[in-house]
């Protein structure tokens, strides 16, 4: 490896432009791909997403990254934005039950009724890990842009690292060792966004 | 809490904004990308752009902003203007936008709507209605940039694009906008409790208290506003100051 550089895997979900565009903007080195190759000799690992659940695990499939992605976050910096939160459970709910990549325990719901759905829009997360690198700079109930209409339900509480207040508390990132996942979209929530992901580069940079 | 958005709207032919905006120093203040990224600093929620280029070339120049703007402007972005095909709106989505708009094509071929939902999700499909009162309690919804009356009934056909999957509704006030004298708070009153998506509202701003009014009084989820920030009569922040300060969910 010569260069070490942020792979932010392709795998024909929404919004991997808006993701790279961001990276790019913070003077991240990034390369975007769905090749196994790319991704192994990668530093570090952007899961971003917008779309099916269920489909997107079978892009994952045909692209032979399944295995892989659970072999490399076991070793090098991974962020997880919306889908790519979700797809680390074990299964969700949507259309018929679906397989996840099991690499966290819990499941994928829909959010409850009694509000609109999709959850969109700017919201407010409580920080309940104060000592969150991902949160450095970040104040408390500050709002970041979120596009959803699932939740992550998990098994464990203690890796919830934020919540948001949509009727019910849903799960708004979480964080376990070098795993951190985003269910809201710092690559849309302008400057704030910004800082999430250069604290994410910054704690890259040091782990390399 | 989920906030109020303030929503800057541009309009857009050939590439250029449409009705100069003069105060803010911008290098190219006639630039679509660069004003959307002024107001992202400045502090707007979203941005909305309709492209009102009167040509064939309207495609090509909507793909090529939605492309542009990806590059600079870090919040969800709107683009609107002659997108008929759910193959358009794949393109438009793919170079970064969050969202598409869609008006007289909706009118005219209703399941753009349920594709669009269907093969992208509810969340990046807005309908834009334009109604113009016709008694009391009714709008007529209009099509062809407001030169088209469709004898369609707002508050049905709002309810209608709900049903076939439509994430959102851009309302535009056709005997408001253009006045300064206020949202028209019963139209977007009469819309937004008639259905269970977000109601932009449009048409009609000149004071701060307009803005207050159509949220508090009428149920809008955002507000859409144009020439009172383009002309620097308010900034963004002044806005989301004094809506803060009415006691509104914002964010700052």
């Amino acid at each position: 490896m010569n260069e070490k550089y942020i792979a932010i895997i392709d795998y024909n979900a929404g919004n991997i432009k808006s993701v790279a565009n961001a990276f790019q903007k913070i003077g991240a080195l990034i390369k975007v791909s769905n090749s196994q190759k790319i991704i192994r000799n990668a530093c570090a690992i952007v899961m971003p997403g917008v779309g099916a659940f269920g489909d997107s695990m079978k892009n994952l499939e045909i692209f032979k990254l399944t295995d892989l992605i659970r072999r490399e976050i076991k070793r090098k910096p991974f962020l997880g934005i919306c889908l790519g939160l979700q797809l680390l459970f074990e299964y969700s709910t949507e259309k018929e039950q679906n397989e996840g990549l099991g690499i966290l325990k819990g499941y994928v719901d829909k959010i409850p009724d009694g509000v609109k759905i999709p959850h969109i829009g700017w919201n407010q997360i409580n920080i309940l890990k104060k000592d969150s690198r991902i949160f450095k700079n970040i104040e408390n109930n500050e709002n970041f842009y979120f596009v959803h209409s699932f939740s992550a339900i998990c098994e464990d509480s203690s890796i919830i690292s934020s919540t948001t207040d949509y009727g019910t508390l849903l799960t708004a990132s979480i964080e376990r060792d070098n795993i951190f996942a985003l269910q809201f979209h710092p690559e849309k929530s302008s400057q704030k966004g910004m800082i999430i992901l250069e604290n994410f580069m910054n704690y890259v940079q040091e782990e390399g | 809490m989920i906030t109020k958005r303030i929503i800057p709207c541009l309009d857009v032919s050939k590439g250029r904004v449409v009705k100069g905006v003069s105060f803010i120093n911008l290098r190219d203040a006639g630039d679509p990308v660069e004003l959307a990224a002024y107001y992202d600093r400045e502090g707007a929620d979203e941005i909305i752009f309709l492209d009102i280029t009167a040509s064939h070339e309207r495609r090509k120049t909507v793909v090529e902003l939605a492309s542009k703007t990806a590059e600079k402007v870090f919040i969800p972005y709107t683009i609107g203007g002659g997108i008929n095909r759910t193959d358009d709106i794949r393109e438009i989505l793919k170079k970064g936008a969050d969202k598409i708009s869609i008006n007289t094509s909706a009118v005219e071929n209703p399941n753009l709507i349920e594709e669009g939902a269907r093969f992208f999700g509810s969340q990046c499909i807005v309908v834009a209605i334009d109604a113009k009162r016709i008694s009391n309690s009714n709008w007529e919804v209009y099509i062809h940039g407001g030169r088209t009356p469709t004898g369609l009934d707002a508050v049905q056909w709002a309810k209608q694009v709900e049903d076939l999957g439509a994430g959102e509704i851009l309302l535009t006030s056709m005997d408001k906008d253009g006045t300064k004298d206020g949202y028209d708070i019963e139209l977007t009153h009469a819309i937004a409790s008639s259905i269970n998506i977000p109601v932009i509202a449009s048409g009609g701003a000149g004071k701060l208290e307009h803005l207050r009014d159509v949220i508090k009084l009428a149920g809008a989820d955002a507000v859409l506003v144009a020439s009172i920030f383009h002309y620097g009569e308010f900034t963004v922040r002044q806005a989301k100051e004094y809506l803060r300060k009415e006691g509104i969910n914002i964010r700052m």
